[in-house]
Parts: C-alpha cells; sequence; structure tokens
C-alpha cells in the first residue's frame, strides 16, 4: 500500500487532515454542549505535553496502543480485519499477571522476560486461532475475533472465580495477585509511571518494519494481502501466510496486555479495557506503517493522556476522547474515499494503471475486499 | 432442581432474548442487503440512551422511545453512507460508529445530569397482561419476527433487498436501485437495533449506564450468523443464547448449581465460533455482503 512512490506524502497528508478534520467536527460538539473548545483544546494539549509527568503519561498510554496498532497493521497488510486486539491483550496481560505472581526463585532477568515471553505466546495463541481457521475453514476473522474477544473475557473472569487453588489469582479484586518485583517492568523516568514498555513498543515498531519491508517473509506477508490469487500463482502459501501473521499479530497484542499488567498496573484485572478499539485507529492512521504507528500511538496516547486536565479545566467530559476517535476513523475512511475518486488519482498517481486498479476494491484495510472468495460474514 | 426450571426462568429468557431480537432481526435486514453491520452495538448504545433522554425531555416513554429509534436510525444512516456512499471499509465504518455511540452517550450523560456513570430515573414504558409482568416491548419484539419474514421474503420491498444482497450488480441490472434499497436496509437495521437498546433502558428498568448494552449487539450479530440468515434462525439463536442468559442470572442466586456460570455466558460465543467454521452446515452468507454494485 505504501510501495507505490509518491504515495507516502499522500498518506502522511491524508492522516493529518484526518485528524484535523476530526478535532474540527470535535470542537463543533463542544461548541453546542456550551463549552469553549479552544479552551478544551488547550488543556487538553498542556495536560499532555505541558508538564513532565504529562508527557510520561502520554508514554504511557501509548505504549499499549502502539503494540495493538502494529498487531492491527501486521494483520491489515496480511489482508486480514483483526478486530480481536482486545482479547489478544487480555490474555496476554492475565497471563503476565499469572507468571509474574507466581514465585519460582527467579531472579528479574529471568522472570521478566519469562512472564513477557508467556504473555506474548498466550497472546500469540489467541491470534493463531482465528488464522488457522481462516486458512482452514474460510471462517471469517471479523467474527471469531469478536467471539474470541469475549472467550477470552469470560475464561480468564471464570478462572478468577474457580479458586482452585493452584493459580495465583484474588477473587476478591477480581484479578490476578500482585506481580512479584522480580518481574516488574523497570520505571523508566522517576516520580512518574513511565516504564520500559515504551521502550518494548518501538522497538517492536522497529523489528516490524525490518521484518514487513527487508525479509521474504514480509514480501509474502505484503503480496498476500495485496492479492492471494497472486500470491498463490507466484508459489506464496496462503492459509501458512495469514496464519503465521495472524499469529505475529496476537503476539503484538499479548506483549501490550504484557506491559500493562508488568508495567503499569502490578496485576491483570479481569475487565475489557477497550484499548483493542483504540488501537484499530491508531492502525488506521498510522496507515498500517510500523513508523507511522509509533507516531499515531503517540498521538493517541496525548488524547487520553490530556483528557482528565481537560475535563478538570473546561469542564469538557473526557469521554469526548472516545468521539474523537471515532470520527478520527470516519475522516481516514473518507479521505480514502476521495483519494479513490478518479480526478484525485488521475493528479496523484500519473503512471502505473495496474495499482491504481487494486486502490479501488481495497477501501481502508488494504486487500480485505480482493479476496477471491466472499467473506461468510 | 426442578423448580430450578419454572415459569421465572421463561419470562428471564424473554427478557434477555428481547433486545436481541430487535438488534438481530436489524442486522439480518443490513446483512441481507450486502451491508456487514458490526455496528449493532452503537446502534443499541445509542437507542437505549437517546429513549432515557427523550422521555426525560418530552415525560412521555412513548416520545422518549421515538426519539430513541431515531436517533439509531441516524447512526445506522451514517453507517450507510460511509459504507455506500462512500465505499469504505464496512468494519471500519462499523468501529467508529461504535466507538462515537460509546463516547457520545457518556459525554452526554455529563452534559444533561452533571454526573458520570449513568441517569436519572425516568417513567418507562408499560407492562401489560400476565399479571401486569411483561413488558410491552416483549410482544412486539415476538411479533416482529414472522413480520421480518413476510417483509423480506413475500413483498416487492424484501426481495428487492435481497437482491440487493445476493447480487448487486444483476440486481443494477434489472433495475432494482442498489444503493436505496441498502440505505432502507442500513437505516432499518438502525431503528430495530435501537428498539432493542431502548428495552433495557426504558422498558426492563428506567436508566440508562454507561456501556448498557454490554457487548449485546455483537451476540446479535451471532445470533444472525448462528441463524443462518433468516429470521426465524436467528430468533432461535436469540432465544438459546437469552437464556444462557437467564440460566446464568437464576444459577448465581442457586447454590451448588453444577455448571459455572461464567461458562454459561461463553455459550453463545463458542457456539457461533464453531457454526461459523462450518462444522454445523447452516445456510451460507449473503453472496454479495461486502460487495459493491459496481466496479467503479
Amino acid at each position: 500500500m505504501t510501495a507505490r512512490p509518491g504515495s507516502a506524502l499522500v498518506n502522511v497528508a491524508g492522516s493529518v487532515l484526518a485528524v484535523l478534520g476530526a478535532l474540527a467536527i470535535g470542537a463543533i460538539v463542544i461548541r453546542i454542549a456550551g463549552h469553549n473548545p479552544w479552551e478544551a483544546y488547550r488543556a487538553l494539549a498542556e495536560g499532555a505535553l505541558g508538564t513532565r509527568r504529562g508527557r510520561a503519561e502520554t508514554l504511557v498510554y501509548a505504549a499499549p496502543l502502539i503494540l495493538g496498532g502494529l498487531s492491527f497493521g501486521i494483520a491489515a497488510r496480511a489482508g486480514l480485519f483483526n478486530i480481536g486486539i482486545e482479547g489478544q491483550l487480555v490474555m496476554g496481560g492475565f497471563t503476565a499477571g499469572l507468571i509474574g505472581s507466581f514465585d519460582m526463585g527467579l531472579p528479574q532477568t529471568l522472570h521478566l522476560p519469562v512472564a513477557m515471553l508467556c504473555a506474548a505466546l498466550a497472546g500469540g495463541v489467541w491470534g493463531l486461532i482465528p488464522g488457522v481457521l481462516k486458512a482452514a475453514t474460510g471462517a471469517h476473522e471479523v467474527i471469531t475475533t469478536i467471539m474470541l474477544n469475549y472467550l477470552a473475557f469470560r475464561l480468564i473472569t471464570y478462572l478468577i472465580q474457580k479458586q482452585s487453588g493452584w493459580l495465583p489469582v484474588d477473587p476478591q479484586v477480581q484479578g490476578t495477585d500482585r506481580v512479584l518485583d522480580s518481574a516488574r517492568l523497570p520505571i523508566l523516568l522517576d516520580r512518574t509511571r513511565l516504564h520500559f514498555g515504551v521502550l518494548v513498543a518501538i522497538l517492536a515498531a522497529l523489528v516490524l518494519w525490518y521484518v514487513l519491508f527487508k525479509t521474504t517473509f514480509g514480501f509474502r506477508v505484503r503480496t498476500v494481502g495485496l492479492s492471494r490469487g497472486a500470491a498463490s500463482y507466484g508459489g506464496i502459501h496462503w492459509g501458512r501466510t495469514i496464519a503465521v501473521s495472524m499469529a505475529i499479530a496476537g503476539l503484538l497484542a499479548g506483549l501490550a496486555g504484557a506491559g500493562e499488567t508488568l508495567g503499569l498496573h502490578g496485576r491483570h484485572s479481569a475487565s475489557l479495557p477497550g484499548l483493542g478499539f483504540t488501537a484499530i485507529a491508531v492502525g488506521l492512521v498510522g496507515r498500517n506503517h510500523p513508523i507511522g504507528i509509533i507516531f499515531s500511538g503517540i498521538l493517541f496516547g496525548m488524547l487520553s493522556a490530556g483528557a482528565p486536565a481537560m475535563q478538570s479545566q473546561s469542564d469538557v467530559s473526557k469521554e469526548i476522547v472516545l468521539v474523537l476517535q471515532g470520527l478520527v476513523i470516519l475522516a481516514v475512511a473518507a479521505f480514502e474515499a476521495v483519494n479513490r475518486l478518479p480526478f484525485f488519482r488521475k493528479l496523484m498517481t500519473p503512471a502505473n494503471p495496474s495499482v491504481q486498479d487494486r486502490s479501488t476494491s481495497s477501501g481502508v484495510g488494504p486487500g480485505v475486499e480482493s479476496a477471491p472468495k466472499p467473506p461468510a460474514l | 432442581m426442578s423448580d430450578f426450571f419454572t415459569l421465572a426462568l421463561l419470562s428471564a429468557t424473554l427478557r434477555m432474548a428481547t433486545p436481541l431480537i430487535f438488534a438481530a432481526m436489524g442486522g439480518l435486514i443490513s446483512e441481507r442487503s450486502g451491508i456487514v453491520n458490526i455496528a449493532l452495538e452503537g446502534m443499541m448504545l445509542t437507542g437505549a440512551f437517546f429513549s432515557v433522554a427523550g422521555t426525560y425531555c418530552t415525560g412521555n416513554p412513548w416520545l422518549g422511545l421515538l426519539i430513541g429509534v431515531f436517533a439509531s436510525g441516524g447512526a445506522g444512516a451514517i453507517h450507510a453512507f460511509w459504507c455506500i456512499t462512500l465505499r469504505a471499509n464496512q468494519i471500519v465504518a462499523g468501529t467508529a460508529v461504535n466507538l462515537i455511540a460509546a463516547g457520545l452517550t457518556a459525554f452526554l450523560i455529563q452534559l444533561i445530569w452533571g454526573k458520570a456513570g449513568g441517569t436519572d430515573s425516568v417513567e418507562r414504558l408499560p407492562n401489560i397482561g400476565f399479571g401486569g409482568g411483561l413488558n410491552v416491548l416483549i410482544p412486539i419484539a415476538l411479533l416482529l419476527v414472522p413480520i421480518v419474514h413476510v417483509a423480506l421474503f413475500r413483498t416487492r420491498q424484501g426481495l428487492h433487498i435481497l437482491a440487493a444482497g445476493e447480487h448487486p450488480q444483476a440486481a443494477e441490472s434489472v433495475g432494482i436501485n442498489v444503493t436505496r434499497n441498502r440505505y432502507i436496509a442500513v437505516i432499518l437495521s438502525g431503528v430495530l437495533a435501537g428498539l432493542g437498546g431502548a428495552f433495557p433502558s426504558i422498558g426492563d428498568l428506567s436508566y440508562f449506564t454507561l456501556d448498557m448494552t454490554a457487548g449485546r449487539g455483537f451476540i446479535a450479530l451471532a445470533a444472525v450468523i448462528f441463524g443462518g440468515w433468516t429470521p426465524f434462525g436467528a430468533f432461535g439463536a436469540t432465544l438459546l443464547f437469552g437464556s444462557a442468559e437467564a440460566i446464568q442470572i437464576q444459577a448465581q442466586a442457586t447454590s451448588n448449581f453444577p455448571i459455572s456460570s461464567d461458562l454459561l455466558v461463553a455459550l453463545p460465543y463458542l457456539l457461533t465460533l464453531i457454526a461459523i467454521t462450518g462444522l454445523v452446515r447452516s445456510s451460507p452468507a449473503p453472496d454479495g455482503l461486502g460487495k459493491h454494485a459496481t466496479a467503479h
């Protein structure tokens, strides 16, 4: 999708315009509600960037959103729509809580990596299931991942309530036991909540960039996402590629959950935090490009970090941030629509008609609609 | 154990199934017209909130209901505009509608009632018959199922919607306006999902709380799939899913109930997961689901 020359600029411009458009419509909503949008946005920006603590909070919120956005991004590159980030994330967070609070007498140099690894694997399995189901039976990943989100939540609630004795869980707080110090992600900045998770997220983005654009596997993923038919013609195994892509997507979401448990909260509480849906917005605004996702993750982190300041200073309810997220998604989609108009396409991509043709069918999620068999949705 | 399966359980099943029936019928019509509708959740939430807000402003729950379905129909119109006119990815558009509904309802609670989390109590829709224990929306939901069946399969309008969903190009070529029919279907799905949302907020209870629908829109979508995209199939699925929820509530009150209630509420998701993998053969999805009428 970003492979065509000169399009990176169009993509960045599109994302910036989409965010500005969403902020403008959000301003109208705030105005109608009887508040001053300028004041509200200024309080939001100051809350997110004005103080040392605010900047730290921005990165605290950005860490899981970047990882979640990457999870959405790699699935989208393979032509799949990962709505299951939420479930993969809580599976990772819960596993991290179990391993992290289980006293095995390990030193931190071992306990923390083991907990992170197990969390990533748990998320990976939760991502692999819809991938394999799609590859084997054609079951549409949107439906299977939605179901797996709730199954993950119910399974965790069940395991916590059951009190079987051998699991380190606490029904009183509806969560796992507190994570031991040996499994906590260290704090990055004194007297803030900022932990090493944000570095994990940025590192993951760089690794994913390398894998996607510099390795044979990444080439396979992108080819499968652009055209399943062409991939098969070129000898690429479609089913295996999407299954592995979904497993990696789940792995990344699992890491996001691990960061929340081991870095931020110190335990996993049974809930669906909603991060998975914001992560979809992060992936879309980042154009499913790992580097773009770092920036859009930080942007959405700013929105979340600045919202409480906006609420206390200008009396605008912090939930407006959710509305802004939804509006950003709609604006990105609308921009894609404009991008697809014939005169605009001629303006932006003068050469290579075959690439233009493909972009007509792809919508925002690349290649989602170009799979030959219609999804059983 | 023998008094467990009582009239109380039956009525609890109906109460749990009612919002699902409305939303599933809405989802069914939208999907049959070819538009994927994961926005059902947001539409339900919109309907639930605005029927309370409407009742609060007008003092009349029927007017409130009207305002509620008007708002959820509006959410349907937004979904339709993005999916049909802008040709946006239908999952993307649905995700956005869900986020906006969650944010806007929370925002408006704060604005109207000046507090977070929930609204004040308002007057609710009346109960009728059976010792006054049955909310008026329950029989309406039950009547809706055969109505949707007849409307979809026996009327001209319904057949046009089916044609738009089954083969948009062919429908277009015989003069059926695919765009218009899909708009009708998606807006109607918003209206019906809104009724489903209004049932918990001004039918069963008398107030709105944050994230009141709690994923019921997704269960309704699951019922559509599990029921094989037919009204009576989807109705059966909503009864099954509703009974799982009802038993769960009863089980929590019953000591030494043999099955974990957490696993019971997971049943709809598990069954749908199995159904969609084709292990249980049901009728396939509409052929034109997610496809546009013209190659553009």
